[in-house]
């Protein structure tokens, strides 16, 4: 018997390491350490609901366990074989106790193939990848094929780049193979920079060697003997993982100089980066790596031409290494059997917002954004009604309704006006305000323009102005135009896929939210009721006994009114801060987010 | 070759051409901001950044930046379509909306890139107003940073790296935030600056400029107890027409003369003597080296260094604080000229030397922080008071509405106005030891030299080497301009792989004539290359062109200083030079 | 983790992972419970004390032994108290079928009749009630 517990970022946050060390010692205690297992994985996706406990092999799913259930999981689940019920998945919908991961909604439409590791393994024991088969596809490589026959793979299993644009993975290594230098470098973006987006992390903390062994076969491929993982310092435990994996990996000699005996040699060191979203995008990436100021350059030259340190270098995410192992292994006819025409195998989206199952989720190509949501994200919220669903990180568009059954792929979410991006997905509902959303992300990309481009530099930010005029109730005619061209200009002239992408959230909620922006600017309002300044405090003429509380209390002298008389807000003076409302004790006081005609004209008159 | 169609002309150019030099060449010019280029230097800046010179390429998702755009094979390009305009006055809009609208106080105004595209484009209304970018004005000895101005076109920094290797400014800060700044948006004074104005003189806004002596002058100037003297750089006589719509390279020698005197200065002498007077010691240090090399004695220091150039001079004391005792000892012309002129002249004339100031019209900016070092003054009084660039100069004879072009020509005054041919080519990279080479080829052999111009050391490569010969002794020269290639000679220097016995080097790319202070060549190296040919027109029309052979040269040795490196010579001409320990490097030490 | 001993090829590679895998092959079985025949001993109070431990270790040793691909897992009382112990076999694409008074000798005959060639064995405890 197994007992898996997960040992990421998020429940390694929410005191998983305690929960392991109770187990084990439990364990102990009761003298089950030769039939039980006990094994810290990587993550299981379902963060939300971690600390996550998993026991095999009957797949019992425990959700936020705390350090105190493990005398009552190894009592009642070990030893009497009895679920401990309380901490089971409670399925949303049918309000049951759901026994195993199989039959969760969460899991079960997913398809784990960069994630096939995580949360299966203990990421901190090479032994455990190997045997999942961890460096057979390099050994298998580095034994039976040439390098152009292993790129050949590649290319015809139709893996194409998951950090976002979606280049062909095995075209980009063609083409650095195609460069010749005396030396070339395999580097890995591990430069994970979407808010609320943890792939990538995830991948490193919870299956690294997948990740340097298809470093490896790049550099087999491409003709280089030196690899790098660009990785933020925010990730320690990622950064943690893969130093103790590439230390495993070289005692082995699975690393280093003349791996498997086959003359090839290839080595594997860390770049800390600083954490810019910028440096994201493999020039600025490139630049960081050399000590510059992360910021793109132009492309060409690409980096398979002049890359790090002017040497062909291959970029590639850490999602798309970590698909490359199973491909060589299962062949390209089991991957591109899976997804769409035009784009292979699977996805992994980072699933947030409101929705009910938040967590980490690989899904097949060609799922639709209804699947996702409501099978395996559990449907919205408190039962709240779907608005859009932003797709893409903070550079991606807003989905609506009417997106809901579009096969999802690199192409149909450019086409719908969003993209794949790295992987980031937010579900909206009815109560978000879609300005104020696209306010949101261009507050982002604001912070994290490098500065480099005019358009992107300056354009953004005044974007954002904009923007934040609207939501404040000061938009004023021509601004919904100005947003378009603006939006479209930065589109068309900012020089990396940042700036060229960033107008996204704003385009693509003009598109399909144009009612709201017409009803913030002319009308005043916000149907939301999220934009502060666009409400307002009422009070009610029928409700209101003229104790002059409110007015007391106002501290702008907004309030106006006789003692026993109905007392008015002076809307242009109050501040909304919400005191009078506090201080009403008959609820005469209400707060709209229309204003009341008819109060117009009590008070005019 | 590649053929491409633009705006409907077809045009070939070679593999790797950008779009811009493919259009220029089809003759269609397509408006820039960023972009800067000084071909015969090999210097370019093409960073892509302001987006301003994007173009229309059909099958293309997005616009082009035609600067950084290679052409390939049947490119259909449209320059002017209405979405590429509409993009261009949109960027345009952006980048001024997030500029100071100070134009009519502006230092820059009426020579700033950014004003010249905003009457180009009609901007007649700014659509985007929002916050402004607002950072702390820094003032050095040489240069004002008002950054607010700056509009990341990384000219300066480009510069000040790559071509000087100085690495003073770089861009700080993100996003909205950022622009270019010494480290830790510190004052340039902490940073390894060395005042040589290159990123001034690149500037496409008034975010660089130097400080302005100009109100201090006329304020002497209307002293009635005040002695005033002035003395020209070479390299200002062949540039400050250019301020007067005159064609570069057009020498005004005359003219400024007559103006300086219209201006009210007392005496307009020349700095073209003190540089003879700075070949005499020089040269003399260099033959004393060298023989002394040759009779084997192993404290003698080889390559001697020109010490002339003060951006040179803070780029060692900077950068090689272990190689100080190199260069050679000599005082750089300015400073020799004001020594001189509050010594020797000011004892002729009977005047105090506190009573006395020296004004110099420099072609350069770290004259202005050379002239502030306390080594060149005298009981706090300094030997130049102030120094002015051509560009203050002609500002200057604008403000007191002198009709310039149609001044006569007059002659400099005595004594200290009388010069040479070999103190003119100072202005030249090259210059100066071609002029110390003259000299020291008479003063070696005892035989007079038949042909003065050594044509082999001149040019605008960036690293020059020569072997000249003196009569049988085989010197061994090296030239650089551009502190960058200066940086490739001195590690040579420092690893014991130079073979040079003397080296000249100038801060500024093509020598003085392209010096920090001279008037804008916005990226014209036709210009520099015109202002170099008027200095050897200047060298060729002296009478005399051997500085040694200048009378009053003769006349200040015999009257006042004795010999060359004698005693008094070396308290008034010679100087010793300062480990510079990078300010903030320290800072963030402590 | 194991001593390290370098791993010079790749039939190298190939033994270590022969070494390593039984510790993983529980997770892999785990990923696909359908396909495999399933074994769930009933552990509650009931079949504890009536042997149900030593019969479900009897069945990880053996069904290893003779290289059955197997899950065997515990589980809570089936409601035959009265047949304890209970084992509850599922052969892939079959209905589960329950075993009651199961100890290492009826055991092997359930691995040896049932599992390997399916065919039926005495007491077999026919289900009085559907399982969601």
């Amino acid at each position: 018997m197994h007992l898996l517990v997960c040992a990421g970022t998020g429940c390694h946050s929410s005191e998983s390491d305690l929960v392991y060390e109770m187990l084990r010692d439990e364990i102990e205690r009761k003298g089950l350490d030769k039939e039980v297992q006990i094994i810290r994985t990587g993550c299981f996706g379902f963060c939300e609901k971690g600390p996550i406990v998993k026991i095999l092999p009957d797949n019992t799913f425990y959700t936020q366990v705390k350090p105190t259930d493990a005398k009552e999981i190894i009592d009642e689940h070990l030893i009497k074989g009895r679920s401990v019920h309380r901490l089971l998945y409670t399925d949303p919908e049918t309000m049951e106790h759901v026994l195993d991961s199989k039959h969760m909604g969460f899991y079960k439409k997913q398809l784990r193939i960069a994630l096939r590791n995580c949360g299966t393994i203990d990421p901190e024991n090479i032994d455990e990848s190997i045997g999942r088969n961890a460096y057979q596809a390099l050994g298998k490589v580095l034994t039976e094929y040439s390098p152009q026959q292993t790129i050949d793979i590649i290319k015809q299993s139709g893996l194409r780049g998951r950090g976002g644009a979606g280049f062909p993975t095995g075209l980009k290594w063609e083409i650095t193979r195609k460069n010749d230098a005396d030396q070339k470098y395999v580097v890995c973006n591990a430069d994970e920079g979407d808010p609320g987006a943890f792939m990538d992390r995830s991948i490193l903390e919870g299956d690294p060697h997948s990740v340097l062994e298809a470093m490896a076969i790049c550099g087999y491929c491409i003709g280089a003997t030196k690899g790098l993982v660009y990785i933020r310092a925010e990730y320690p435990l990622a950064i943690k993982r893969l130093k103790i994996a590439i230390a495993q990996a070289r005692d082995y000699g699975l690393l280093g100089e003349n791996i498997l005996g086959t003359g090839f040699s290839f080595d594997i060191g860390l770049k800390y980066g600083a954490g810019a979203f910028v440096c994201g995008e493999e020039t600025a990436l490139i630049h960081s790596m050399e000590g510059k100021r992360g910021e793109p350059s132009n492309k060409p030259p690409f980096p398979a031409q002049s890359g790090y340190l002017g040497k062909p270098t291959n970029v590639n995410n850490v999602e798309t290494f970590a698909n490359v192992p199973v491909i060589i292994l299962k062949g390209t006819d089991w991957f591109s059997a899976i997804g769409t025409e035009k784009s292979k195998g699977t996805k992994v989206f980072a699933l947030a917002g409101k929705i009910n199952n938040v967590g980490l989720i690989e899904v097949p190509m060609g799922i639709t954004l209804r699947e996702i949501i409501y099978e395996i994200g559990g449907g919205i919220k408190d039962g709240k009604k779907f608005k859009a669903v932003q797709t893409g990180g903070p550079s991606g568009g807003c989905l609506t309704e009417k997106h809901l059954d579009t096969r999802i792929d690199y192409e149909s979410l450019t086409a719908a006006g969003s993209m794949m991006g790295s992987g980031g997905m937010i579900v909206l509902d009815e109560d978000d305000c879609m300005v104020s959303v696209a306010k949101f992300f261009l507050g982002f990309i604001v912070e994290e323009s490098c500065g480099k481009c005019a358009p992107c530099r300056i354009g953004n930010k005044r974007l954002h102005e904009i923007l934040t005029r609207i939501t404040e109730g000061n938009g004023t005619q021509g601004d919904i135009e100005k947003l378009r061209n603006l939006a479209n200009v930065i589109k068309d002239t900012s020089l990396c896929g940042l700036g060229q992408t960033s107008p996204n959230p704003v385009l693509s909620t003009l598109d399909n939210f144009m009612d709201e922006y017409m009803e913030h600017v002319y009308d005043k309002k916000c149907r939301s009721g999220k934009c502060s300044s666009l409400l307002y405090y009422v009070i009610s003429a029928d409700d209101c006994t003229g104790c002059m509380a409110c007015k007391r209390v106002c501290p702008t002298h907004a309030i106006n009114g006789e003692r026993r008389g109905v007392h008015w807000i002076n809307q242009e003076i109050c501040i909304k801060c919400g005191a009078c409302m506090d201080k009403c004790q008959f609820d005469a006081i209400s707060l709209l987010n229309d204003y009341p005609r008819e109060m117009a004209d009590v008070i005019s008159n | 070759m590649i053929t491409l169609t633009i705006d409907k002309k077809k045009v070939q150019v070679e593999k790797g051409t950008t779009i811009l030099k493919a259009a220029h060449k089809a003759g269609v010019e397509i408006p820039t901001l960023c972009h800067f280029e000084l071909c015969d230097m090999g210097i370019e800046n093409k960073p892509g950044g302001c987006r301003l010179c994007v173009v229309e390429v059909e099958g293309r998702r997005n616009l082009a930046p035609s600067c950084i755009t290679e052409v390939d094979e049947g490119m259909v390009i449209e320059t002017h379509s209405t979405r590429v305009l509409n993009a261009r006055t949109t960027v345009l809009k952006l980048i001024i909306s997030d500029h100071p609208f100070d134009c009519l106080v502006c230092a820059k105004s009426g020579q700033c890139e950014l004003q010249s595209l905003a009457t180009q484009f009609g901007i007649r209304s700014m659509p985007y107003e929002g916050e402004q970018s607002k950072y702390r004005k820094d003032s050095s000895p040489s240069i004002i940073r008002d950054v607010d101005k700056c509009i990341m076109c990384r000219r300066c920094e480009m510069m000040c790296n790559e071509v000087q290797t100085v690495g003073a400014l770089s861009a700080i800060n993100r996003g909205f935030m950022s622009v270019v700044a010494p480290a830790f948006e510190m004052n340039l004074e902490v940073s390894p600056c060395t005042y040589c104005g290159q990123c001034v003189s690149v500037c496409p806004t008034g975010a660089l400029t130097e400080v302005d002596h100009t109100n201090d002058i006329i304020r002497f100037l209307a002293d009635p107890s005040k002695t005033v003297v002035v003395q020209t750089a070479p390299a200002v006589r062949a540039a400050l027409g250019e301020e007067f719509g005159l064609e570069p390279g057009t020498l005004v020698t005359g003219k400024m003369v007559t103006a300086l005197r219209e201006l009210g200065f007392d005496y307009v002498f020349d700095t073209v003597f003190a540089a003879d007077l700075t070949i005499m010691e020089e040269g003399t240090e260099l033959l004393q080296r060298v023989r002394g090399h040759l009779a084997g004695d192993t404290n003698v220091r080889l390559p001697i260094l020109t010490s002339c150039c003060p951006g040179w001079v803070n780029f060692f004391e900077h950068n090689f604080p272990d190689l100080l005792d190199v260069p050679s000892t000599s005082k750089s012309p300015q400073q020799m000229f004001g020594a001189i002129a509050k010594s020797y002249f000011a004892e002729k004339i009977g005047v105090n030397r506190n009573e006395m100031i020296v004004v110099s019209i420099m072609p350069c900016l770290a004259k202005k922080y050379e002239c502030q070092r306390d080594e060149f003054k005298v009981d706090g009084n300094p030997d130049v008071d102030f120094s002015i660039s051509t560009r203050e100069l002609a500002a200057f004879i604008k403000k007191a509405n002198i009709d310039f072009l149609n001044l006569p020509d007059e002659d400099f005054d005595d004594p200290l106005g009388e010069s040479t041919g070999a103190g003119v080519i100072f202005g030249n990279t090259g210059g100066v030891i071609e002029a110390a080479c003259r000299t020291a080829y008479e003063l070696h052999t005892g035989k007079k030299l038949e042909k003065v111009e050594f044509t082999e050391l001149r040019g605008m490569k960036g690293i020059r080497s020569a072997t000249v010969d003196f009569n049988g002794l085989d010197l061994n020269i090296g030239i650089a301009h551009g502190l960058g290639n200066a940086r490739k000679l001195l590690d040579d220097v420092r690893s014991g792989k130079s073979n040079y016995h003397a080296i000249e080097v100038m801060a500024c790319p093509g020598g003085c004539i392209g010096g920090g202070g001279q008037p804008y060549h916005h990226g014209n190296s036709e210009i520099l290359n015109k202002r170099a040919a008027a200095i050897y027109t200047e060298d060729e029309r002296k009478i005399i062109r051997k500085s040694h052979e200048n009378p009053s040269i003769i006349k200040l040795y015999e009257e006042f200083l004795g010999e060359p490196g004698s005693d008094k010579a070396h308290s008034l001409l010679h100087t010793e030079y300062f480990p510079k320990s990078n300010a903030l490097t320290m800072h963030l030490k402590s | 983790m194991n001593q390290i001993s370098e791993i010079k090829t790749l039939a190298d590679l190939k033994k270590k992972q022969e070494e390593v895998r039984a510790r993983i092959t529980l997770r892999d079985r785990a990923e696909s419970p359908d396909s495999l025949v399933q074994v769930k001993v009933a552990m509650a109070t009931c079949g504890i004390a009536s042997g149900a431990k030593e019969v479900m270790e009897y069945f990880v040793e053996e069904l290893d032994k003779r290289c059955i691909d197997a899950v065997v897992t515990q589980t809570g009382c089936m409601g035959y108290c009265f047949a304890e112990p209970t084992v509850e076999v599922t052969l892939p694409g079959k209905e589960p079928v329950v075993f009651g008074n199961v100890d290492p000798e009826k055991a092997d005959e359930i691995i040896e009749c049932y599992i390997k060639d399916g065919e039926l064995v005495d007491g077999i405890i026919p289900q009085n009630y559907n399982t969601i």
